[in-house]
């Protein structure tokens, strides 16, 4: 049962693009957003000329040591002369890009909207981290010298002990993920790995290890969307976007139980609502949930209600999420086999359940029949959750 | 079909013309607003000062001039015990910047002690601080979680106003 909102234009997503993703490419951050807004034009059969606005995704002005990073890669995105504007939403911002993207068409302000999301995070030399620093409070969190993993590992910790999981139950979304990314051409991190190898890498922050964690990125990624009138005419299998949700919670991260993300479950409760799903762990066919950490993608499958709390682990361990399995998760490979550029990879999470809906997706298309796909993006100071509902 | 975007090795881009190298130089000096001023300055005294909210009544720590939940202005201010509960702990084998630290550094979330809660609500005074007299293991094993600390102060004389004031949370 539909229920909350009018939507003035039914929203399709009729095409889509990506770079390689890798840690570094010559490419600048504007043309690599070139790059994938030509691709995504080029599969959508459409020229610049047909598109009457953009948005762009960008997270970390800090990356590039720029400011105003929208307006430098607005001219590789398409932007020039056209009702433009960048969301930036830190980890959330790569669903938050088709969201923005979608509300253009559904409102009936745009017919067509060039949605690109990039990230060029290899700039920050010797390593992205240093920029990273600067997300903490500047005088309760920062003189403590805090790194940006430190609050994943007392996250993830706390996780473990909630839910009783442990490090191997956890390494398993790894070794799925990265071995998902053998099948995916534009990936950084694909490989053939165990729980052994996981539970052998460096340790960072206990309980997080280097291969816990996706990769520094550079990449770019695109969709193009349009109304159903201009999408009905240029092609046969337009994928619908049914729901948009999106919440944030409070940046006081040591206030609250981080053990279980209510945020994201707010996000994907409107989400659901405005597609009409009610029971999200049967209806919804393949999930890309946001896995920049290996414990995230069951932390947010637990968040958007995929799983019951605590649940994911033992699903995970049964096969459930595997591209065979009854509800694939991060068929693409996720963060962990793609690598991160964080907005390009939200959107490279869309991405695929465009291609896995029109049963596109070649060597990693899913096993099973899929009619309804989501995707959600996750930031902040465990605070953004972003999700998309799409369907064919 | 061909990928966009060239892979270039870190050696070969230093290598490459018209790479720049670039250190902002910025500098910031922050106002600590209107209820950390409080906050930062009962550090200095050894006291922890948080706020109640004037609506919904739960107890601001960190405190802020405003409760996010209700939207209303927040009320009192009262001193918190120091004490608390070990919420989650980890082991921190790098530094901000991504080198390795000599000595792993123990930090945790630590739930206070506050008067009118149970000790088991989702939402919670607290405090993200350094843990002392905690090993590896006792983080690692699961032992430190849930264990009773308390606040160990630097000496009056070197306290400056500042979060740091509180050299760790030990165990008692």
């Amino acid at each position: 049962m539909r229920t909350n909102v009018h939507v003035k234009k039914r929203v399709a997503i009729v095409g889509a693009g990506l770079t390689l993703f890798a840690r570094r490419l010559l490419e600048t951050p504007a043309e690599l957003a070139w790059e994938a807004a030509s691709r995504a034009l080029g599969s959508a059969g459409l020229a610049l000329k047909d598109i009457d606005c953009v948005v762009i995704g960008s997270a970390v002005d800090g990356f590039d040591g720029v400011h105003m990073k929208g307006e430098h890669i607005a001219d590789g995105a398409g932007g020039l002369l056209r009702p433009t504007v960048r969301v930036a939403m830190g980890g959330g911002t790569g669903v938050m890009v088709p969201i923005a993207a979608w509300w253009h068409v559904a409102s009936g302000l745009c017919k067509t909207v060039l949605a690109v999301g990039e990230e060029k995070m290899s700039h920050a030399y010797p390593h992205p981290q240093a920029v990273f620093a600067y997300i903490w409070h500047p005088i309760l969190e920062r003189p403590l010298g805090p790194n940006l993993i430190w609050i994943f590992a007392l996250e993830m910790a706390w996780y473990m002990r909630e839910c009783k999981a442990s490090k191997e139950d956890i390494a398993l979304v790894s070794v799925k993920n990265k071995r998902n990314a053998l099948d995916n051409p534009h990936a950084q991190a694909a490989a053939n790995i165990t729980v052994e190898d996981v539970l052998k890498s460096e340790t960072l922050v206990w309980p997080v290890q280097l291969l816990d964690i996706s990769p520094v990125s550079d990449g770019a990624a695109a969709l193009v969307l349009a109304d159903e009138s201009v999408a009905r005419r240029i092609t046969d299998t337009p994928v619908w976007i049914e729901g948009v949700g999106f919440a944030l919670d409070s940046s006081f991260w040591y206030n609250r139980d981080l053990s279980y993300p209510r945020y994201v479950e707010q996000a994907a409760r409107m989400a659901y609502k405005m597609a009409g799903i009610e029971r999200p762990w049967k209806e919804i066919d393949i999930a890309e949930p946001h896995d920049p950490f290996d414990y995230k993608e069951l932390h947010n499958l637990e968040g958007l209600m995929l799983a019951r709390k605590c649940e994911a682990p033992r699903l995970l361990k049964e096969g459930h999420f595997e591209r065979s399995g009854e509800l694939p998760t991060s068929p693409s490979g996720g963060l962990l086999g793609m690598g991160n550029p964080i907005a390009a990879s939200g959107l490279m999470k869309t991405a695929e359940l465009f291609w896995q809906l029109r049963y596109e997706a070649g060597a990693r298309q899913v096993k099973k029949a899929v009619h309804k796909a989501v995707a959600s993006s996750w930031g902040g100071l465990m605070q953004t959750s972003t999700v998309i509902v799409l369907s064919r | 079909m061909e990928i966009p975007g060239k892979y270039v090795r870190e050696e070969e881009l230093r290598k490459m013309k018209g790479v720049i190298e670039y250190v902002p130089k910025a500098k910031y000096s922050y106002s600590a607003g209107q209820a950390l001023s409080v906050f930062l300055r009962g550090l200095k005294e050894g006291k922890i000062l948080g706020k109640r909210c004037s609506s919904c009544g739960r107890i601001l720590l960190p405190p802020r001039e405003f409760c996010e939940s209700c939207f209303s202005p927040a009320g009192e201010w009262l001193e918190l015990p120091q004490t608390g509960r070990v919420e989650t702990a980890s082991v921190s084998y790098i530094s901000a910047k991504r080198g390795k630290l000599e000595r792993p550094e123990i930090v945790a979330i630590i739930r206070l002690d506050a008067p009118g809660y149970r000790g088991d609500e989702p939402e919670f005074p607290g405090i993200f601080h350094r843990l002392c007299g905690v090993s590896e293991e006792d983080v690692m094993s699961g032992r430190v979680f849930g264990a009773r600390v308390r606040a160990r102060w630097r000496p009056a004389e070197q306290r400056a106003g500042s979060i740091t004031d509180i050299e760790c949370f030990e165990r008692w």
